[in-house]
């Protein structure tokens, strides 16, 4: 069962955000997933950044592969057109919905198996293109739906719940993200809602691929000592590589910081992601620092988290593929046949 | 020996070295015989291969018009030293060699039975042109002239053709006149009249002359697909190439230079049907092309898009299978892979176009049925229509043609308190309704899932719930049956009791074959299969004859078992004639087979009459 109905009875108290909804309007149906399963706090930041951002529900496309985390768009924004579609091809799925109509906003979501295992050919190539969505991978390393067994993002070495070491290299999707040209790059961590927030806010404010790698410990079978996607070891190890705050286009910016080196990067339609910079060296800007960075702080263990990577003058595929400004969904045989005339001449020319 | 002579009724080969530029001039040869107003039916047999090995393009000359290939070589343009032997050995007795006479063969490489015509090409090219592909491209020129005289074609009309292929280019114009004229030149000097002859008629009409991929690449066009997402695949590749012609021909919008189309070469098949399948859900047309190992690649998706039901257009160039089989070679093999792809009881909508101008139209029309009955439909063409020019019917468009998108739900229904349950049957042909994406801010949204469902679009695992999909699902298939393109029957002369089917490329072959028994007192009422589901006068065709020969293009007798499998008819009712070693069928094949069951069925019932007497 993953679908238990949530009354829709609203207390009339609740406050509406500019866009006129109320938060539980963000909500979706209860989820079926174990008590104290990262991606529920995922649904939850999701749930926040869209409300905080007013944007308006039935406006998200959001879609996912298969698995525990693909579950989730059933356990937020109801109003929104959600599709669960086959394993491991949400991005081609994506892809295909973004041509049809480039003026939604599209939420994919996935997880490692989804993404990393079977999906990683998908994953790849959605990126190179430069499909204006935000990829959120609710990574745990682990198939929780199938019980246990290791996704392509399992450390080496670790053991699962039925006694199995893991012997196969992990791979790193934000490494490869770097790699394939995402022009925005983060990593965030489900127990940390406090950067997560700001992490999706400006993913979806992001244009082009923006990719979010979301460590989420799977409590069934990923939560034991030596997983590195465990609570305990991710609050360890977390090296956050700057604080951010997303701040709306039209917010006058007046948060004020006291310490550290302060970086705001204005995205296209003027919102900002203020950063405050933890490690002296790193930069937003620059794609190869930021792969140096994430390699170095790897091999000593630590996890990076925070916006890695970032082009506010990135081009998505519709501006590759220089489509019309209408949605490609809502033109009709006016705009799209040649008619008859046309025809005639073209019978003309294979006479 | 009798050296064969006809008027308007020969086949020609051309045995060519791949990349050589013989393509161009042998078209061209084709195309200056039916300015003479006589048929042709050209057909291109290359094997998987890009550059420097053996291809060949043989042209049916017809003046009857029997478009099918014919079998059999009355002359062959030996230009290839590689395949020489095998293409010697091919031509029919009494028929004719053409060769580059420029470096002496022994006699044993040729034939007593056969005229051979010899002309030293490659000497006088080396005469004639410095450049080395000069050399190459005239010299095919030049045997186009030669034959030019042999045959009595009227180098008006090639020069004609000359002027239209190099429009501005006069100083190419120029030097191809001339190679034409030094061929001609050294034919009527050297070389002796043949008994070949094409003379001018009147038998070409109004027809067009193109490919099946270029028809149905411009029936997508014409049809509204804005989506096209497609992995490179022999025989396909060229439709999805031609869909990027045509629409940076018509769909770039004049004034801000931008595109009403969205192409994608995608990483694989898997990810192309996945574009479709999301482009679909999200209320653009979209199609994708391939071939058969495409198909198989497809499956998961195929059965999302039959269970979800989202429409989808599949247009499936079929190929000789299984496995990577005969990529440049022709079958009819994939109808049951897709009939029934994917897995759970799933069927599927499959549209079988006999020509170029069936392409145009079932592509356009595929489009429409997608959307009406939100399902994937397959429209099953192959390479022999597909990369093939064909003479058809001229395509036809009514501009008061508006898209039929099917039933989707609008915000001012919504917003009226209509009732929308997306899986629900409430206009009692099975197919539902649906939104697009973010057509309403408060209704209409629902989640869409390859699980099971309750008609509310809810995940149920409630064994009623998925009963009353399934069987909702076979009303829609039946609901098709009015839906797609009807058979049609070509009755015989006389009351018979042999009934023949057929589908998709056979159909010019299978003319000929009817004409054929025809000729010989043999009586066959014939039925061309346009679509499957089958509409139940497919039953009663049946059952109104005693033997039914099914014809197709594969091993296994695909079609026949749907037949057998859809109606519950007794096999043995239905008579397989099959044809499949990859080149296309064939008149004499079909009239061979099908003659050979009625005469021997005569021998038994007079055998049987005397047992009873």
């Amino acid at each position: 069962m993953t679908y238990i109905a949530k009354p829709k009875l609203h207390h009339p108290s609740l406050t509406c955000n500019a866009a006129g909804f109320t938060r539980r309007d963000y909500e979706g149906a209860v989820s079926t997933l174990c008590a104290g399963c990262g991606h529920d706090s995922i649904s939850a930041a999701i749930i926040q950044a869209c409300w905080e951002l007013d944007i308006q529900p039935h406006r998200v496309a959001k879609l996912s592969g298969i698995g525990c985390s693909s579950k989730t768009p059933t356990y937020f924004l109801s109003a929104s057109h959600g599709f669960n579609t086959v394993h491991g091809r949400m991005p081609s799925v994506l892809t295909g919905a973004n041509l049809a109509n480039k003026e939604l906003l599209y939420l994919g979501v996935s997880g490692d198996g989804d993404s990393a295992s079977i999906g990683i050919g998908q994953f790849v190539h959605a990126i190179r293109r430069g499909v204006n969505m935000v990829y959120i991978v609710e990574n745990n390393g682990v198939y929780g739906l199938t019980k246990g067994q290791f996704s392509a993002t399992a450390d080496l070495g670790s053991k699962s719940k039925k006694g199995v070491t893991n012997t196969d290299s992990p791979l790193d999707m934000v490494g490869m993200a770097l790699q394939l040209g995402a022009s925005f790059v983060a990593r965030g961590f489900s127990g940390d809602k406090p950067q997560l927030v700001p992490l999706i806010k400006a993913a979806i404010k992001h244009k082009g691929a923006a990719f979010l790698d979301v460590i989420s410990p799977c409590v069934a079978f990923n939560n034991h000592p030596g997983s590195t996607k465990s609570y305990d070891y991710v609050r360890e190890h977390n090296e956050a590589a700057n604080r951010l705050d997303f701040i709306d286009g039209r917010d006058e910016i007046t948060v004020d910081y006291a310490e550290g080196e302060l970086i705001d990067v204005t995205q296209h339609d003027g919102n900002v992601i203020r950063l405050r910079k933890l490690a002296a060296s790193y930069s937003p800007h620059d794609r190869v620092a930021a792969m140096n960075y994430l390699h170095e702080r790897s091999a000593k263990g630590e996890v990076v988290t925070g916006l890695l990577y970032v082009d506010e003058d990135a081009h998505d595929l519709h501006g590759h593929m220089n489509t019309v400004s209408a949605p490609l969904n809502r033109l009709g045989a006016i705009e799209l046949s040649p008619g008859k005339a046309a025809l005639e001449k073209i019978n003309a020319a294979l006479r | 020996m009798n050296p064969i002579t006809a008027t308007n009724d020969f086949v020609v080969k051309f045995a060519n070295v791949n990349g050589s530029g013989s393509a161009s001039a042998n078209e061209l040869f084709a195309k200056s015989i039916l300015r003479m107003g006589v048929p042709v039916s050209p057909r291109n047999i290359f094997p998987s291969n890009i550059q420097g090995l053996p291809t060949w393009y043989e042209v049916r000359v017809t003046e009857r018009g029997w478009l099918g290939r014919r079998g059999g070589i009355d002359l062959m343009v030996a230009m290839n030293p590689q395949t020489w032997d095998a293409d010697v050995k091919e031509i029919e007795p009494g028929g004719y060699l053409f060769y580059d006479s420029t470096r002496p063969l022994p006699p044993s490489k040729f034939r007593d039975d056969i005229t051979v015509i010899g002309m030293p090409l490659t000497a006088i090219c080396n005469r004639t042109y410095a450049d080395a592909r000069q050399r190459q491209l005239f010299k095919n020129i030049m045997y186009i002239g030669a034959l030019s005289v042999l045959l009595d074609i009227d180098p008006a009309e090639i020069e004609k053709l000359f002027g239209e292929q190099y429009k501005g280019k006069e100083k190419l114009l120029d030097s191809n006149a001339k190679a034409l004229h030094l061929g001609r030149d050294y034919a009527k000097e050297h070389l002796a009249p043949i008994g070949l002859k094409v003379r001018r008629a009147n038998a070409v009409g109004e027809r067009i002359f193109v490919d099946g991929n270029s028809a149905a690449a411009l029936g997508c066009v014409y049809g509204g697909a804005t989506v096209c997402a497609w992995y490179p695949i022999t025989p396909s590749s060229s439709l999805a190439e031609g869909f990027q012609k045509y629409c940076m021909k018509f769909r770039v919008d004049p004034e801000t230079q931008e595109n009403k189309f969205a192409i994608v070469q995608a990483e694989d098949e898997i990810a192309s049907i996945g574009m479709v399948v999301g482009a679909g859900w999200n209320g653009a047309r979209a199609f994708t092309t391939t071939s058969g190992p495409g198909i198989s690649l497809m499956n998961e998706f195929i059965g999302l898009a039959y269970f979800a039901e989202i429409p989808v257009t599949i247009i499936d160039v079929q190929r000789g299978g299984p496995s990577t089989g005969m990529p440049t070679r022709t079958q009819q093999s994939d109808v049951t892979a897709c009939a029934y792809a994917s897995h759970g009881d799933t069927k599927h909508v499959l549209l079988f176009p006999e020509d170029p101008y069936e392409c145009f139209e079932f592509s356009a029309q595929a489009l429409d049925l997608a959307d009406r009955l939100q399902t994937p439909i397959f429209v099953l063409t192959d390479l022999d229509i597909g990369m093939n020019q064909r003479l058809c019917k001229p395509f036809a468009w009514d501009d008061a043609r508006a898209y039929d998108r099917g039933k989707v739900m609008t915000a001012e229904e919504l917003e009226a308190g209509k009732y929308f349950g997306r899986y629900k049957d409430v206009d009692g042909d099975g197919i539902p309704w649906r939104t697009y994406p973010a057509t309403h801010a408060k209704r209409g949204s629902f989640f869409t899932r390859g699980t099971s469902k309750n008609p509310e679009a809810r995940y149920s695992e409630r064994g009623d719930d998925y009963l009353y999909n399934m069987q909702r699902l076979l009303k829609k298939f039946d609901t098709a049956k009015a839906l797609v393109p009807q058979p049609i029957l070509h009755a015989a002369k006389d009351k018979t009791r042999y009934g023949a089917i057929y589908y998709g490329s056979t159909s010019p072959a299978m003319d000929e074959a009817l004409a054929a028994l025809d000729a010989d007192g043999l009586h066959v009422d014939a039925l061309r299969l346009r679509a499957f589901p089958f509409p139940d006068c497919v039953a009663q065709f049946i059952a109104a004859h005693e033997h039914v020969f099914v014809i197709e293009q594969n091993r296994d007798a695909q079609l026949r078992s749907l037949i057998v499998n859809e109606f519950g008819i007794d096999p043995a009712r239905l008579v397989p004639v099959l044809h499949y070693d990859g080149t296309p069928i064939t008149a004499r094949f079909i009239a061979g087979a099908i003659g050979e069951h009625m005469q021997a069925a005569k021998v038994v019932s007079i055998e049987s009459k005397a047992a009873h007497s």
